[in-house]
């Protein structure tokens, strides 16, 4: 059985699984890491959303074999180290906002959003309503408009 | 209370604070006696078997015998405690009650009766504690109960000296049972009860600590899936490829139940893989060679004569006839539960909103006896009433037993969109009378595919009368919720609501607010019609109708704040809608951008359509535990209501349902939602408080629709607007019945 590195959440991490088995799964079923969760496994729901090298990716849609040795996966559970503080501002300003109900799609959003912030950042500008109009992130509890204003405030924030 | 290490107290309520019978030669049954009303008579009988607990840490315990699925009951649960028991909120822990049949109809999470049901109960238990920790600090303190004051999970005596909950709670619980009178606060001591308060599973939520049926980790009970019929509700006659499918890497096991073939593998991507290769012959489930155009024949043709109506040579009859198409009310957590079944016992995990029954049913599936299967019940990550089922552990219990090992049982989301539980086909028919400015009668006829609701009360006894042939006993708890809740709060005349429901093919249930969104927008898209055929503003129409002072207030607060009848462009328009459940009362106003640079948006994987661009939603639920609380869920409400309005449908199609995932369900995305949401929680001297868990529904969904109807120049005769539109997606195969995930996630990434 193939041996697969990669780093998560700041720990280098090695599991014995077939190449083509999905990175969520991997983490869910084989690491017990069940930040991420699975809404749909064809990236479209965004509920596994998580970061790779600071990027947001989905991995229900990435082969564990793809990933390299070098590669940092950040999960929610690992959102806070990546910032001072017990809390990153995002999962602040959430709960600042109270907006999770069932919170299902939750970790998934708050990645969605700090990837978000980082990429408006990279071209120079802040969010826009097109912007968070444009976020994929299902939340079928409805929670869109806390969303919105937990967004503004995690964005000020970081 | 009762005795023990802890100190436990239980409330009794038998007899106290019965609600008013129904009072006879009112227009209808929902304005005196309602489901509530119903469903909170039923479980006061076993409202005194609930308890908290009080710890040496000083903290308090609860085991909430209700299911939290978001609505926030925990939250307010917890809110309730505090509050009597004087302990900050943080050191009250709630958590969900196992299966207890000893509950009876007092565990089931329906109706948006949580809160109205226990919302005594649970405040004399606290109250039953803090009395019993007030005796036992008078004997430590050297002073009179009367004297101390508790405060912040302290008993404080007059000349300073103090003893805490924690150091009272051994010394309180006595070593026997004894009853305990007590004072119960009025609404204007409380400090917690109306006060704003964040979820108490909030950080949980927002680290990925909070736990789901799939997040949990069980000896053994290995990734488990099911591949299901292409048609809907097929069953499987055999696997012609077992042993290739066993020896696919991380397969474990395989078996045949009766939903399907099942597969059980060390990760769910190797199930996927597993059910994607299997090689199954069929039997075709009941709706074979069915589409949505058979289905509407079929309402058509159940649909009774509307009576007549009063003959008056002047007067004039308006018609309206709306219909709704299939919704699904899956939620974003799958079916999914695990199941640990040995020969002699069961153990089952999952979120279920009506317990007892399933344990009973699971019980019975097993050919075990009822207290062999320990049933915990686990948060959900959504309802909409998907959990008043159990579906998923039901089955994962088959398969468990089938395998004779634990599976963690998880429905793929194309099985959950196509084959888990939707709200019915219906059509809604009204008719309406007017002379002389006045309405004499408005009659409605509701005809829909059944509305299962074979879960009762949550017991098996009731699960059982739903259940008799022919469907007659559904039919009766079907016109019973239907009676219970309906209500026009208008003065039009002579009033009548029925219900007809027919075939019992299809997997449905209560959907979030069940009949109320299609009766309430077939009802206020008529009373638009008649506010247009007496030459009337809609709203100043409905307010010189109205018979309910409290739904008065509510659209007045909604005109108002939401700025009714200002002038707006071509192609935008208002709308305003009432409705009347749970106790409570609401209004809705919205506004609505039918431009063809709102609909001609071009959305990947997703429809744009008409954009409500801004709700103004009032909500009067009489007392507010948690007003944040209610506001979250009013603003979920909204998106639903849009979403049943604009864009969320299921397209049966030669005997299945097309719509396998979130690109082509299209419930409410960032995309569709109104920028501009403002929710009014109407202050309440009310001592009695009511639902809020569906309350928003209703309102939202007929004042969309009132306004899309203005918007487009004429009233749609059918829900959602697209669903006759080309599809918006090319379906998923149904052979084999589940997508493979793609693999290029990193191309993706920003
Ligand atoms: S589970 Fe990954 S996007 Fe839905
Ligand atoms: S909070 Fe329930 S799905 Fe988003």
């Amino acid at each position: 059985m193939p041996r697969q590195t990669f780093v998560l959440n700041g720990k280098p991490t090695t599991v014995d699984v077939h190449d083509d088995v999905r990175v969520l799964w991997v983490l869910r079923d084989l690491l017990g890491v069940t930040g991420p969760k699975y809404g749909c496994g064809i990236n479209v729901c965004k509920a596994c959303t998580s970061h790779v090298n600071g990027r947001a990716f989905n991995p229900c849609s990435v082969r564990v074999g793809d990933l390299e040795k070098t590669d940092e996966i950040t999960t929610i559970e690992g959102l806070a180290d990546t910032v001072d503080g017990d809390l990153h501002p995002m999962q602040q300003a959430w709960l600042d906002r109270d907006v999770a109900q069932c919170g299902y799609c939750q970790p998934g959003q708050i990645m969605a959003a700090v990837a978000l912030v980082r990429k408006v950042r990279r071209e120079g500008r802040s969010i826009t309503d097109a912007d968070l109009d444009g976020i994929r992130n299902i939340c079928r509890c409805g929670t869109y408009t806390r969303i919105r204003e937990a967004i503004a405030q995690g964005e000020r924030q970081m | 209370m009762l005795g023990g290490t802890t100190l436990v107290a239980a409330a009794d309520l038998v007899g106290a604070g019965v609600p008013a019978a129904a009072v006879p030669g009112t227009p209808q049954p929902a304005e005196s006696y309602d489901l509530n009303d119903f469903l909170t008579e039923a479980a006061m009988p076993t409202a005194n078997l609930i308890t908290v607990t009080v710890h040496e840490d000083g903290t308090a315990s609860f085991a909430l015998p209700r299911m939290e699925v978001g609505q926030g009951i925990t939250t307010s649960t917890a809110m309730l405690i505090a509050e009597e028991l004087e302990l900050p909120v943080d050191r009250v822990r709630v958590t969900l009650a196992d299966a207890r049949p000893e509950l009876l109809y007092n565990q089931l999470t329906g109706g948006s009766n949580t809160t109205i049901s226990t919302y005594t109960p649970i405040r004399v238990a606290a109250a039953v504690a803090k009395g019993a920790l007030l005796e036992a600090a008078a004997i430590q303190l050297g002073d009179t109960v009367d004297n101390l004051r508790a405060k912040g999970g302290v008993v404080q005596a007059p000349d300073g000296s103090s003893v805490t909950y924690g150091e009272l709670a051994r010394a309180a619980a006595g070593s026997t049972t004894r009853a305990m009178e007590v004072r119960l606060k009025e609404p204007g001591e409380f400090r917690v009860v109306g006060v704003g308060q964040p979820r108490i599973d909030a950080l949980d939520a927002v680290t990925g600590r909070k736990l789901y049926a799939t997040d949990l980790q069980v000896k053994g009970a290995l990734p488990t899936m099911v591949c299901r019929a292409p048609t809907l509700n097929g069953t499987p006659k055999r696997l012609r490829n077992k042993a290739a499918v066993l020896a696919m890497p991380g397969v474990r096991n395989v078996a045949v139940v009766d939903s399907g073939v099942a597969v059980r593998a060390e990760t769910f991507g190797q199930c996927i893989d597993a059910i994607r290769a299997m090689k199954v012959d069929w039997v075709d489930g009941p709706v074979a060679g069915l589409s949505d155009a058979d289905i509407v024949d079929e309402l058509r043709a159940a649909e009774l004569p509307l009576p007549t109506l009063p003959d008056n040579p002047l007067a004039k009859t308006v018609d309206l006839d709306v219909l709704f198409y299939f919704r699904s009310n899956s939620a974003m957590d799958t079916n999914s539960a695990i199941a640990d079944v040995r020969p002699d016992r069961a153990t089952v995990w999952a979120g279920l909103k009506s317990p007892i029954t399933a344990q009973q049913k699971i019980a019975e599936a097993l050919g075990l006896s009822q207290d062999a299967v320990k049933v915990h019940v686990v948060q959900g990550g959504g309802s909409f009433g998907r959990r008043l089922f159990f579906d998923g552990a039901l089955e994962a219990a088959k398969i468990s037993q089938a395998m004779g090992k634990p599976v963690k049982l998880m429905w793929h989301r194309a099985d959950d969109a196509r084959v888990g539980r939707g709200h019915p086909m219906a059509t809604s028919r009204v008719r309406a009378v007017h002379a002389n400015g006045e309405v004499l009668a408005f009659q409605q006829s509701h005809t829909s595919i059944e509305t299962d609701f074979r879960h009762g009360l949550g017991e098996i006894i009731t699960a059982n009368s739903a259940d008799l042939p022919g469907g007659l006993g559904n039919l009766g708890f079907a016109e019973t919720v239907f009676e219970l809740t309906q209500e026009v709060p208008y003065d039009f005349g002579v009033i009548t609501q029925t219900l007809t429901e027919t075939d019992d093919r299809f997997n449905t249930g209560s959907m979030r607010n069940i009949y109320s969104p299609d009766v309430r927008v077939a009802g206020e898209l008529m009373v638009d019609r008649l506010a247009a055929a007496m030459g009337q503003d809609p709203y100043e129409f409905r307010r010189a109708h109205l018979r309910n002072d409290r739904v008065r207030a509510v659209l007045d607060t909604v005109a108002d704040v939401g700025d009714w009848g200002r002038s707006m462009p071509a192609g935008t328009a208002q709308g305003i809608a009432i409705h009347k459940e749970y106790k409570g009362c609401s209004a809705c106003l919205v506004e609505i951008d039918n431009r063809p640079q709102q609909t001609g948006r071009d959305i990947r994987d997703g429809v744009g359509g008409p954009r409500v661009t801004k709700v103004v939603f009032a909500i009067d639920v009489g007392l507010v535990v948690n007003p944040r609380g209610l506001e979250a869920q009013m603003q979920g409400c909204i998106n639903d209501g849009i979403a049943l309005a604009l864009t969320s449908s299921m397209h049966l199609r030669d005997g299945h349902f097309l719509e396998a995932s979130w690109d082509n369900y299209f419930y409410t995305r960032q995309w569709n939602t109104p920028p501009d949401v403002e929710v009014v929680v109407m202050a309440s001297d009310s001592a009695q408080p009511g639902g809020a868990g569906e309350a928003g529904v209703a309102a939202t969904f007929a004042a969309v629709a009132c306004a899309f109807a203005r918007a487009a120049g004429s009233v749609p005769t059918y829900f959602p607007v697209n669903h006759r539109d080309p599809l918006e997606f090319t379906p998923k195969p149904f052979v084999p019945p589940i997508p493979q995930s793609p693999t290029n996630g990193l191309k993706l990434t920003y």
